[in-house]
Protein backbone atom coordinates (compact mmCIF):
# COMPACT_ATOMS: atom_id res chain seq x y z
CA UNK A 1 0.00 0.00 0.00
CA UNK A 2 3.06 2.21 0.19
CA UNK A 3 4.25 1.97 -3.40
CA UNK A 4 6.64 4.84 -4.03
CA UNK A 5 5.07 7.53 -6.18
CA UNK A 6 7.83 7.28 -8.76
CA UNK A 7 7.87 8.90 -12.15
CA UNK A 8 6.25 7.31 -15.19
CA UNK A 9 8.30 4.48 -16.67
CA UNK A 10 9.06 4.45 -20.39
CA UNK A 11 8.75 0.97 -21.94
CA UNK A 12 10.05 0.12 -25.41
CA UNK A 13 9.89 1.10 -28.18
CA UNK A 14 9.27 -2.27 -29.80
CA UNK A 15 9.13 -2.98 -33.52
CA UNK A 16 6.56 -5.41 -34.97
CA UNK A 17 5.91 -6.54 -38.53
CA UNK A 18 2.59 -7.48 -40.13
CA UNK A 19 2.14 -9.35 -43.41
CA UNK A 20 -0.82 -10.67 -45.42
CA UNK A 21 0.06 -14.08 -44.05
CA UNK A 22 -0.47 -12.74 -40.52
CA UNK A 23 -3.95 -11.55 -41.51
CA UNK A 24 -4.84 -14.98 -42.91
CA UNK A 25 -3.56 -16.65 -39.77
CA UNK A 26 -5.54 -14.25 -37.55
CA UNK A 27 -8.70 -14.78 -39.62
CA UNK A 28 -8.45 -18.51 -39.03
CA UNK A 29 -7.54 -18.25 -35.37
CA UNK A 30 -10.27 -15.73 -34.56
CA UNK A 31 -13.05 -16.80 -36.93
CA UNK A 32 -13.27 -13.26 -38.36
CA UNK A 33 -13.53 -13.88 -42.11
CA UNK A 34 -14.62 -10.43 -43.20
CA UNK A 35 -13.35 -10.33 -46.83
CA UNK A 36 -11.88 -6.83 -46.37
CA UNK A 37 -9.07 -8.63 -44.52
CA UNK A 38 -8.06 -10.84 -47.48
CA UNK A 39 -9.55 -9.50 -50.71
CA UNK A 40 -8.43 -6.20 -52.27
CA UNK A 41 -11.56 -6.23 -54.44
CA UNK A 42 -13.83 -6.60 -51.42
CA UNK A 43 -11.95 -3.85 -49.57
CA UNK A 44 -12.10 -1.40 -52.50
CA UNK A 45 -15.81 -2.12 -52.96
CA UNK A 46 -16.36 -0.47 -49.57
CA UNK A 47 -13.98 2.42 -50.30
CA UNK A 48 -10.94 1.12 -48.45
CA UNK A 49 -7.54 1.46 -50.13
CA UNK A 50 -7.05 -2.31 -50.16
CA UNK A 51 -6.85 -5.13 -47.66
CA UNK A 52 -6.63 -3.86 -44.08
CA UNK A 53 -5.56 -5.67 -40.93
CA UNK A 54 -8.21 -6.75 -38.45
CA UNK A 55 -8.29 -4.07 -35.78
CA UNK A 56 -8.26 -6.95 -33.32
CA UNK A 57 -5.04 -8.25 -34.82
CA UNK A 58 -3.36 -4.90 -34.19
CA UNK A 59 -4.83 -4.75 -30.68
CA UNK A 60 -3.76 -8.32 -29.96
CA UNK A 61 -0.23 -7.83 -31.29
CA UNK A 62 0.71 -4.59 -29.59
CA UNK A 63 -0.08 -5.76 -26.05
CA UNK A 64 2.36 -8.67 -26.30
CA UNK A 65 5.61 -6.72 -25.80
CA UNK A 66 4.03 -5.17 -22.70
CA UNK A 67 3.12 -8.60 -21.29
CA UNK A 68 6.68 -9.77 -21.90
CA UNK A 69 8.10 -6.63 -20.28
CA UNK A 70 5.82 -7.17 -17.28
CA UNK A 71 7.11 -10.68 -16.64
CA UNK A 72 5.13 -12.84 -19.05
CA UNK A 73 1.82 -13.40 -17.20
CA UNK A 74 -1.05 -12.76 -19.67
CA UNK A 75 -3.44 -12.79 -16.71
CA UNK A 76 -1.83 -9.59 -15.44
CA UNK A 77 -3.94 -7.64 -17.95
CA UNK A 78 -7.07 -6.61 -16.05
CA UNK A 79 -8.41 -4.22 -18.67
CA UNK A 80 -7.46 -3.10 -22.14
CA UNK A 81 -9.16 -0.37 -24.18
CA UNK A 82 -8.37 0.98 -27.62
CA UNK A 83 -9.84 3.38 -30.14
CA UNK A 84 -8.90 2.64 -33.73
CA UNK A 85 -7.81 5.88 -35.39
CA UNK A 86 -7.12 4.64 -38.91
CA UNK A 87 -7.07 1.35 -40.78
CA UNK A 88 -3.75 -0.40 -41.32
CA UNK A 89 -3.40 -1.23 -45.01
CA UNK A 90 -1.33 -4.37 -45.57
CA UNK A 91 -0.21 -4.70 -49.20
CA UNK A 92 0.52 -8.07 -50.77
CA UNK A 93 4.16 -9.07 -50.71
CA UNK A 94 5.46 -6.54 -48.20
CA UNK A 95 5.67 -6.34 -44.42
CA UNK A 96 4.19 -3.33 -42.66
CA UNK A 97 6.13 -2.11 -39.63
CA UNK A 98 4.52 -1.05 -36.38
CA UNK A 99 6.22 0.76 -33.52
CA UNK A 100 4.90 0.33 -29.98
CA UNK A 101 5.98 2.61 -27.16
CA UNK A 102 4.47 2.52 -23.70
CA UNK A 103 4.46 4.59 -20.52
CA UNK A 104 3.53 3.06 -17.22
CA UNK A 105 2.18 5.35 -14.56
CA UNK A 106 3.37 4.83 -11.00
CA UNK A 107 1.42 1.87 -9.58
CA UNK A 108 -1.65 2.52 -7.47
CA UNK A 109 -3.00 -0.07 -5.06
CA UNK A 110 -4.14 -3.00 -7.20
CA UNK A 111 -3.55 -1.41 -10.58
CA UNK A 112 -0.84 -0.12 -12.86
CA UNK A 113 -2.02 1.91 -15.85
CA UNK A 114 -0.02 1.78 -19.07
CA UNK A 115 -0.65 3.96 -22.12
CA UNK A 116 0.52 2.63 -25.46
CA UNK A 117 1.44 4.66 -28.53
CA UNK A 118 1.24 2.66 -31.74
CA UNK A 119 2.46 4.12 -35.02
CA UNK A 120 3.07 2.91 -38.54
CA UNK A 121 4.90 5.03 -41.13
CA UNK A 122 4.85 7.87 -38.61
CA UNK A 123 1.06 7.88 -38.20
CA UNK A 124 -0.82 6.94 -35.07
CA UNK A 125 -2.92 3.82 -35.57
CA UNK A 126 -4.69 3.98 -32.23
CA UNK A 127 -6.32 7.11 -30.84
CA UNK A 128 -6.26 5.65 -27.36
CA UNK A 129 -4.68 2.46 -26.12
CA UNK A 130 -4.62 1.82 -22.41
CA UNK A 131 -4.01 -1.30 -20.39
CA UNK A 132 -4.50 -1.80 -16.67
CA UNK A 133 -2.15 -4.38 -15.16
CA UNK A 134 -2.41 -6.22 -11.85
CA UNK A 135 0.77 -5.33 -9.90
CA UNK A 136 0.49 -8.53 -7.89
CA UNK A 137 1.14 -10.47 -11.11
CA UNK A 138 4.20 -8.44 -12.11
CA UNK A 139 7.70 -9.17 -10.73
CA UNK A 140 8.74 -6.59 -8.18
CA UNK A 141 11.54 -5.22 -10.36
CA UNK A 142 8.95 -3.96 -12.85
CA UNK A 143 6.55 -2.17 -10.52
CA UNK B 1 -29.67 -1.02 -46.06
CA UNK B 2 -29.90 1.14 -42.95
CA UNK B 3 -28.85 -0.08 -39.55
CA UNK B 4 -31.95 -0.56 -37.46
CA UNK B 5 -31.86 1.92 -34.54
CA UNK B 6 -34.56 -0.11 -32.80
CA UNK B 7 -32.09 -2.93 -32.20
CA UNK B 8 -30.68 -1.08 -29.17
CA UNK B 9 -31.50 -3.03 -26.04
CA UNK B 10 -31.74 -6.37 -27.80
CA UNK B 11 -29.86 -9.35 -26.43
CA UNK B 12 -28.32 -12.27 -28.25
CA UNK B 13 -26.89 -15.41 -26.66
CA UNK B 14 -24.56 -18.08 -27.90
CA UNK B 15 -26.67 -21.14 -28.53
CA UNK B 16 -24.28 -23.30 -26.51
CA UNK B 17 -21.30 -22.53 -24.25
CA UNK B 18 -17.92 -22.04 -25.90
CA UNK B 19 -15.55 -24.83 -24.86
CA UNK B 20 -12.06 -23.35 -24.48
CA UNK B 21 -9.35 -25.80 -25.50
CA UNK B 22 -5.56 -25.75 -25.46
CA UNK B 23 -5.17 -26.04 -29.22
CA UNK B 24 -7.35 -22.99 -29.92
CA UNK B 25 -5.60 -20.95 -27.24
CA UNK B 26 -2.21 -21.79 -28.75
CA UNK B 27 -3.42 -21.05 -32.28
CA UNK B 28 -4.79 -17.67 -31.18
CA UNK B 29 -1.71 -16.83 -29.12
CA UNK B 30 0.52 -17.57 -32.12
CA UNK B 31 -1.67 -15.42 -34.37
CA UNK B 32 -1.23 -12.38 -32.10
CA UNK B 33 2.50 -12.91 -31.64
CA UNK B 34 2.34 -13.98 -28.00
CA UNK B 35 5.60 -15.18 -26.51
CA UNK B 36 4.48 -15.82 -22.92
CA UNK B 37 5.12 -19.50 -22.08
CA UNK B 38 1.86 -19.63 -20.08
CA UNK B 39 -0.02 -19.31 -23.40
CA UNK B 40 1.63 -22.44 -24.81
CA UNK B 41 2.98 -24.66 -22.05
CA UNK B 42 0.69 -26.14 -19.40
CA UNK B 43 3.48 -26.50 -16.84
CA UNK B 44 4.40 -22.83 -17.29
CA UNK B 45 0.77 -21.82 -16.79
CA UNK B 46 0.48 -23.96 -13.66
CA UNK B 47 3.70 -22.46 -12.31
CA UNK B 48 1.89 -19.09 -12.39
CA UNK B 49 -1.01 -20.57 -10.43
CA UNK B 50 -3.45 -21.22 -13.29
CA UNK B 51 -5.39 -24.44 -13.75
CA UNK B 52 -4.33 -24.72 -17.41
CA UNK B 53 -3.11 -22.69 -20.41
CA UNK B 54 -3.94 -18.99 -20.13
CA UNK B 55 -5.65 -17.13 -22.97
CA UNK B 56 -4.07 -14.05 -24.53
CA UNK B 57 -5.95 -11.01 -23.15
CA UNK B 58 -7.81 -10.37 -26.42
CA UNK B 59 -8.93 -13.99 -26.89
CA UNK B 60 -12.26 -13.10 -25.26
CA UNK B 61 -13.16 -11.35 -28.51
CA UNK B 62 -13.36 -14.71 -30.28
CA UNK B 63 -16.26 -15.69 -28.04
CA UNK B 64 -17.78 -12.20 -28.09
CA UNK B 65 -17.65 -12.07 -31.88
CA UNK B 66 -19.41 -15.43 -32.06
CA UNK B 67 -22.27 -13.81 -30.15
CA UNK B 68 -21.94 -10.73 -32.35
CA UNK B 69 -22.46 -12.89 -35.43
CA UNK B 70 -25.87 -13.85 -34.04
CA UNK B 71 -26.72 -10.15 -34.01
CA UNK B 72 -25.22 -9.34 -37.42
CA UNK B 73 -26.97 -12.37 -38.94
CA UNK B 74 -30.34 -11.11 -37.70
CA UNK B 75 -31.89 -9.67 -40.88
CA UNK B 76 -33.83 -7.12 -38.85
CA UNK B 77 -30.56 -5.63 -37.48
CA UNK B 78 -29.70 -4.24 -40.93
CA UNK B 79 -25.93 -4.65 -40.66
CA UNK B 80 -23.91 -5.32 -43.84
CA UNK B 81 -20.82 -7.11 -42.52
CA UNK B 82 -18.65 -6.09 -45.50
CA UNK B 83 -19.24 -2.42 -44.60
CA UNK B 84 -18.20 -2.82 -40.97
CA UNK B 85 -14.96 -1.40 -39.59
CA UNK B 86 -13.94 -1.57 -35.98
CA UNK B 87 -13.97 1.75 -34.11
CA UNK B 88 -13.40 0.92 -30.43
CA UNK B 89 -12.80 -2.14 -28.33
CA UNK B 90 -12.41 -2.79 -24.64
CA UNK B 91 -11.93 -5.73 -22.31
CA UNK B 92 -12.52 -5.82 -18.59
CA UNK B 93 -11.43 -9.14 -17.20
CA UNK B 94 -12.69 -10.49 -13.90
CA UNK B 95 -10.25 -13.34 -14.37
CA UNK B 96 -8.24 -14.75 -17.28
CA UNK B 97 -9.82 -17.37 -19.52
CA UNK B 98 -8.06 -20.73 -19.20
CA UNK B 99 -8.27 -23.98 -21.17
CA UNK B 100 -11.14 -26.11 -19.94
CA UNK B 101 -13.47 -23.17 -19.36
CA UNK B 102 -17.03 -23.41 -20.62
CA UNK B 103 -17.95 -19.84 -21.44
CA UNK B 104 -21.46 -18.52 -21.94
CA UNK B 105 -21.90 -15.21 -23.71
CA UNK B 106 -24.73 -12.72 -23.74
CA UNK B 107 -24.52 -9.73 -26.06
CA UNK B 108 -26.49 -6.56 -25.41
CA UNK B 109 -26.87 -3.93 -28.10
CA UNK B 110 -25.97 -0.84 -26.08
CA UNK B 111 -26.59 1.85 -28.67
CA UNK B 112 -27.04 2.56 -32.37
CA UNK B 113 -26.26 6.10 -33.49
CA UNK B 114 -25.77 7.66 -36.92
CA UNK B 115 -23.20 10.33 -37.60
CA UNK B 116 -21.43 11.55 -40.74
CA UNK B 117 -22.42 8.66 -42.98
CA UNK B 118 -21.61 6.05 -40.36
CA UNK B 119 -23.79 4.02 -38.05
CA UNK B 120 -21.97 3.53 -34.76
CA UNK B 121 -23.12 0.30 -33.14
CA UNK B 122 -21.95 -0.42 -29.59
CA UNK B 123 -22.39 -3.83 -28.05
CA UNK B 124 -21.36 -5.30 -24.72
CA UNK B 125 -20.88 -9.04 -24.37
CA UNK B 126 -20.78 -10.48 -20.88
CA UNK B 127 -18.87 -13.73 -20.59
CA UNK B 128 -19.47 -16.06 -17.67
CA UNK B 129 -18.21 -19.49 -16.68
CA UNK B 130 -19.99 -22.78 -16.02
CA UNK B 131 -20.59 -21.71 -12.41
CA UNK B 132 -22.28 -18.54 -13.64
CA UNK B 133 -19.44 -16.35 -12.38
CA UNK B 134 -18.45 -13.34 -14.53
CA UNK B 135 -15.25 -13.77 -16.57
CA UNK B 136 -15.03 -10.76 -18.89
CA UNK B 137 -17.00 -7.84 -20.24
CA UNK B 138 -16.17 -7.18 -23.88
CA UNK B 139 -17.36 -3.88 -25.34
CA UNK B 140 -17.16 -3.19 -29.05
CA UNK B 141 -18.09 -0.24 -31.23
CA UNK B 142 -18.48 -0.96 -34.92
CA UNK B 143 -18.70 1.73 -37.58
CA UNK B 144 -20.96 0.66 -40.43
CA UNK B 145 -20.35 2.68 -43.59
CA UNK B 146 -23.66 3.76 -45.04
CA UNK B 147 -22.41 4.18 -48.62
CA UNK B 148 -25.13 4.71 -51.24
CA UNK B 149 -26.21 1.64 -53.12
CA UNK B 150 -23.64 -0.59 -51.41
Amino acid sequence: MSAPAGPATAIGPFELRVTRGDLVRYAGASGDFNPIHYSDDAARAVDLPGVIAHGMLTMGLVIQPLIDWAGGDPGAVLAYDVRFARPLAVPDGAAVELTVAARAAAPEPGRMTVNLTVTSAGQKLLGKAQAVLDPSRIPSGRR
Amino acid sequence: MPVNPDSAGRRYRLTEPYLVNRQKLREFASAVGAKAPACFDVAAARALGYADLVAAPTFAVVIAQAAEREYVADPTAGIDFARVVHAEQSFHHHRPIVAGDQISAELTVVSVAERAGLAMVTTRTDLSDAAGQPVSAVTSTLAVRLGAGG
